[in-house]
């Protein structure tokens, strides 16, 4: 048996009000390939930071054993200088600077008040030769492509000495190409003597490199599975990844009647803003009828928001072309303002980017998108602007002294309720909800199920967004399955299943 | 509801540090600093100050974004109305026209400020450069003087800039104390009123103790500004403007819905937009006001100071900035008051006359404004630290 490089000993994380990490052990031998999957929020990333010292020693329990001793970083360049590296699913590189710039950056070769350029760039060429580029070190990385930026973020790791690498996700924003020539470089990284560890959702790539995975559930362990020792297919690691029972954490919605087709798009492609060549939505057909409650699920990246966005009046993407009918009217939303005329809502994903004003309190974010609502002529009828928040308040059951409160005072769930409150105060009559029960809590997640009943009975219509399966399944009637850009599954409520949906996605992964 | 010392030490600072400074002031200058006159020159040396601030709080609001152009404007403004009434061109004519100058220059900055996204300080450092060489095309490098004296009279400038009093009175206007004591009976009248409605449409209102006292207070305050006014001339026609100014953009910014937007596009750009408003139109609006305001800025100047010089207004722009970031406005945008930079302006005006009185060297008075200024920031930060 190889020896043991990294031990992580039962760590747990705390964040306030949520255990993040509970008791989580992880064994990686050197030498080897590693990987950690489990569903978005299953805490991958957060056991990654504990690693790396982005959480500091002193704000976790547990041990971390590295080359047989136990480390306390304060810092990530603690762990750097121990040869733990981590590469960030979001590249980090600076698109004005030349690679080798960026390879060095925070570690500038030479004395601190004179860059050594000639060592700089020569050592960037040797790393860069390494991960199999060609390229000068002195092109700036703008001028490259995606994947060529992921590889150059690896040579960067390299150059800081890596001995174990992280990589979170390394293939999320590349082609099939691309993430093939990155895995056969990570295999060859491994014949060097180099370990790693990947945490990735594409289970196609796992069972390609992986020599041992280990699946991580709600914080928690559940298995380590030994490639070599045992036969794995994708199939296996679903059923670790998701072995869990559905209780009753979905409020039960009956009796309602669907009604007719209320939004229809059809043949719907967007284009990034910026890259206009790469389709981020490619030739999606969907609709909605009143009183349903239509699930979209896939992973992150998958195009979601996009797509919602580029519906909600256009606010996101380039070169959008398709029909999109509401209530049998072929409309064309040029902007959010008509598309809140034409009774949608989008309820963002990003709460504190998108959605609210946090500087602002609730009663002013309430009516920000119905301003016509509370006012007359321009001039805001305060009382009536009061009223309606302190409704809605009451409503939605939003825990807080006031609505004179600011948003960015409160918690994730009641900072939700009154993202939708403001969505809702536009009267539409088909809501867009993307992942409406992001990071926030058990109990406030069921109230906002409810709020989705209500809505539903109402005899709205509903797009539900979620990259949560189980919420997906327990509150759709109906599911859209999206992967890469494309509609690649659609299913009905009795037929879905947690096995299904996540088949789906690998067999469209695989470009079957 | 209990009142918390502390927080109300913390809301109105500013206004505790305009106090302690007239304090100081008073008592350095041997009684000096709160004479008559010296109260009438406040507000008539800082007319400019108070009317472009409101201006700049809405560009302010929408983002940080500030406008360094006003000074140069103010100049040129003023520089085409004095033209224009030397050659005996009407009066009413050429106050129009100064003020459309504004508008247009206003519109100018924001077209590339709004749709071609021009950072806002590199516009309006172009229109400062731009519109400082066009006061002096204009004025072809000449002062040009004033004489229109029905001018003068409106717009606070020459010797009799004051309002009549009605009552003939000798060496005390009390048409002033008059007006001064029906501002405050109508202050009280809307504050109860508000109060009843909301009362009556079952809000909670909190003790009456404190709206009392604040209302003593403000009226209190008040009635002394115009018995100190009263004593001198009268009320100088540049305050009925500045109070104009004050009040209709105390409303806009409070009650209308393109105010709300300055706030939330300050706030939260892209939430605003996701929620139909055109965030161009905001900063469209913003700029365009800045602009009206330096074209009444110009027009007061002028009068008052009875000519227009190529080389006025220099430095206006960073008064009416430094009177809004005093007066609590945020550096990001999406917070601040009319309120506010009224103190922020009366704390600069303030400083700077106490010192004048005192006989202090003008460049000194330059480095302790650069230091009120810092301070007012560093309370800010620390301040909004503390609440996270």
């Amino acid at each position: 048996m190889a020896k043991e490089l990294l031990r992580m000993d039962h760590i747990t994380k705390i964040f306030p009000g949520v255990k993040a990490l509970d008791n989580v052990n992880l064994s990686v031998e050197e030498g080897e390939i590693h990987a950690l999957v489990g569903e978005n929020g299953a805490g991958k990333s957060t056991l990654m930071n504990v690693l790396s010292g982005i959480y500091p020693y002193g704000t976790y329990e547990g041990d971390i054993v590295y080359n047989g001793e136990v480390c306390k970083f304060q810092t990530i360049k603690d762990s750097e200088q121990k040869g733990i590296v981590i590469i960030h699913q979001e590249l980090a590189l600076v698109p004005q600077m030349s690679i080798g710039e960026n390879m060095f950056l925070g570690n500038e070769r030479g004395k601190k008040n004179a860059i050594n350029w000639n060592e700089t760039y020569g050592e960037a060429d040797k790393y860069l030769k390494m991960v199999g580029l060609t390229e000068s070190s002195r092109v700036l990385i703008k001028d490259i492509g995606t994947g060529k930026q992921q590889l150059v973020e690896i040579a960067k790791a390299l150059a800081k000495h890596a001995k174990l690498l992280i990589l979170d996700e390394p293939t999320s924003s590349l082609n099939e190409t691309d993430s093939r020539a990155l895995l056969d470089l990570m295999l060859e990284f491994k014949k060097q003597g180099m370990t790693m560890i990947i945490i990735s959702h594409k289970l196609n790539e796992v069972v390609y490199v992986a020599d041992k995975i280990t699946v991580i559930r709600d914080g928690s362990t559940v298995e380590t599975m030994d490639c070599h020792a045992m036969e794995i297919n994708e199939d296996r690691i679903i059923r670790g990844m998701v072995g869990r029972e559905l209780t009753n954490r979905f409020p039960k919605r009956e009796g309602v009647e669907l009604g007719d087709i209320n939004m229809e798009v059809k043949d719907w492609t967007v284009h990034h803003p910026l890259y206009t060549e790469r389709k981020v939505v490619d030739n999606v057909n969907l609709n909605v009828r009143k009183g349903e409650v239509v699930g979209i699920y896939g992973l992150m990246g998958a195009g979601r928001t996009e797509l919602a966005m580029s519906i909600f009046g256009k606010s996101y993407g380039s070169g959008i072309s398709g029909t999109l009918k509401i209530n049998g009217q072929e409309v064309d939303l040029k902007d959010a303002k008509a598309a809140i005329e034409a009774k949608l809502a989008y309820v963002t994903e990003d709460r504190k980017g998108n959605g609210l004003v946090l500087t602002n309190p609730i009663r002013v974010n309430t009516s920000l998108a119905n301003m016509k609502g509370v006012s007359d002529k321009g001039i805001i009828d305060k009382d009536k602007e009061y009223q309606v928040a302190d409704e809605y308040r009451a409503k939605l059951n939003t825990k807080t002294p006031s609505v004179e409160q600011n948003v960015g005072n409160l918690s994730g769930g009641n900072q939700q309720k009154v993202l939708l409150a403001k969505w809702m105060f536009t009267d539409p009559d088909i809501l867009i909800l993307d992942e409406p029960t992001r990071g926030i809590d058990v109990g406030a997640k069921y109230e906002i199920y409810c709020i989705i009943n209500d809505l539903a009975k109402a005899g709205k219509s509903v797009v539900m967004i979620s990259s949560e399966l189980p919420e997906i399944l327990g509150m759709s009637d109906r599911i859209y399955i999206m992967n890469e850009g494309k509609f690649v599954g659609e299913l009905n409520a009795e037929e879905a299943s947690q096995e299904r949906i996540m088949a789906n996605i690998v067999q469209a992964g695989r470009g079957e | 509801m209990s009142i918390n010392i502390r927080d109300v030490l913390k809301k109105y600072f500013m206004v505790f540090a305009l106090i302690a400074v007239i304090c100081i002031f008073q008592a350095t200058t041997g009684g000096k600093m709160l004479l008559p006159q010296n109260v009438n020159n406040l507000i008539s040396q800082n007319a400019y100050v108070f009317v472009l601030a409101a201006g700049m709080l809405l560009c302010i609001l929408t983002g940080g974004n500030i406008d360094l152009a006003v000074g140069s404007v103010v100049c040129f403004v003023g520089g085409i109305g004095a033209v224009m009434m030397d050659n005996d061109l009407n009066m009413v004519f050429a106050v129009v026209a100064m003020l459309i100058g504004g508008l247009l220059v206003g519109a100018w900055q924001r077209f590339w400020i709004a749709y071609l996204k021009v950072p806002p300080f590199i516009a309006t450092l172009a229109g400062m450069y731009a519109f400082r060489g066009l006061s002096n095309v204009v004025l072809q490098g000449y002062a040009v003087g004033i004489r229109n004296e029905l001018f003068l009279f409106i717009f606070g400038g020459g010797a009799d800039c004051y309002v009549p009093d009605l009552f003939g009175g000798q060496g005390y206007n009390l048409t002033c104390l008059v007006l001064g004591i029906v501002l405050v009976l109508v202050y009280i009248a809307f504050v109860i009123k508000g109060r009843a409605s909301a009362i009556k449409a079952g809000y909670d209102v909190g003790s009456f103790g404190p709206v009392v006292a604040k209302m003593i207070i403000i009226g209190a305050a008040v009635i002394w500004f115009f018995d100190r006014l009263s004593r001198y001339k009268g009320i100088p026609t540049s305050l009925i403007w500045i109070g104009l100014v004050l009040l209709a953009y105390a409303y806009i910014t409070s009650n209308t819905t393109m105010g709300r937007y300055l706030y939330a596009v300050g706030g939260n750009e892209k939430a605003t937009q996701l929620s139909g408003v055109d965030p161009r139109k905001v900063y469209f609006f913003a700029y365009v006001n800045m602009g009206l305001m330096a074209g009444l800025a110009g027009i007061l100047n002028t009068a008052r100071l009875t000519q227009a010089q190529p080389t006025f207004g220099q430095g206006y722009e960073m008064d009416a900035i430094a009177a809004c970031f005093i007066g609590g406005a945020s550096a990001y945008g999406g917070e601040g008051n009319i309120f506010g930079i009224v103190i922020g302006a009366l704390l600069m005006g303030v400083i700077n006359m106490g010192m004048s009185i005192m006989g202090v060297d003008a460049n000194y008075q330059k480095v302790v404004k650069g230091l009120v200024v810092l301070a007012a920031i560093i309370f800010d930060v620390v301040s909004s630290k503390k609440k996270k």
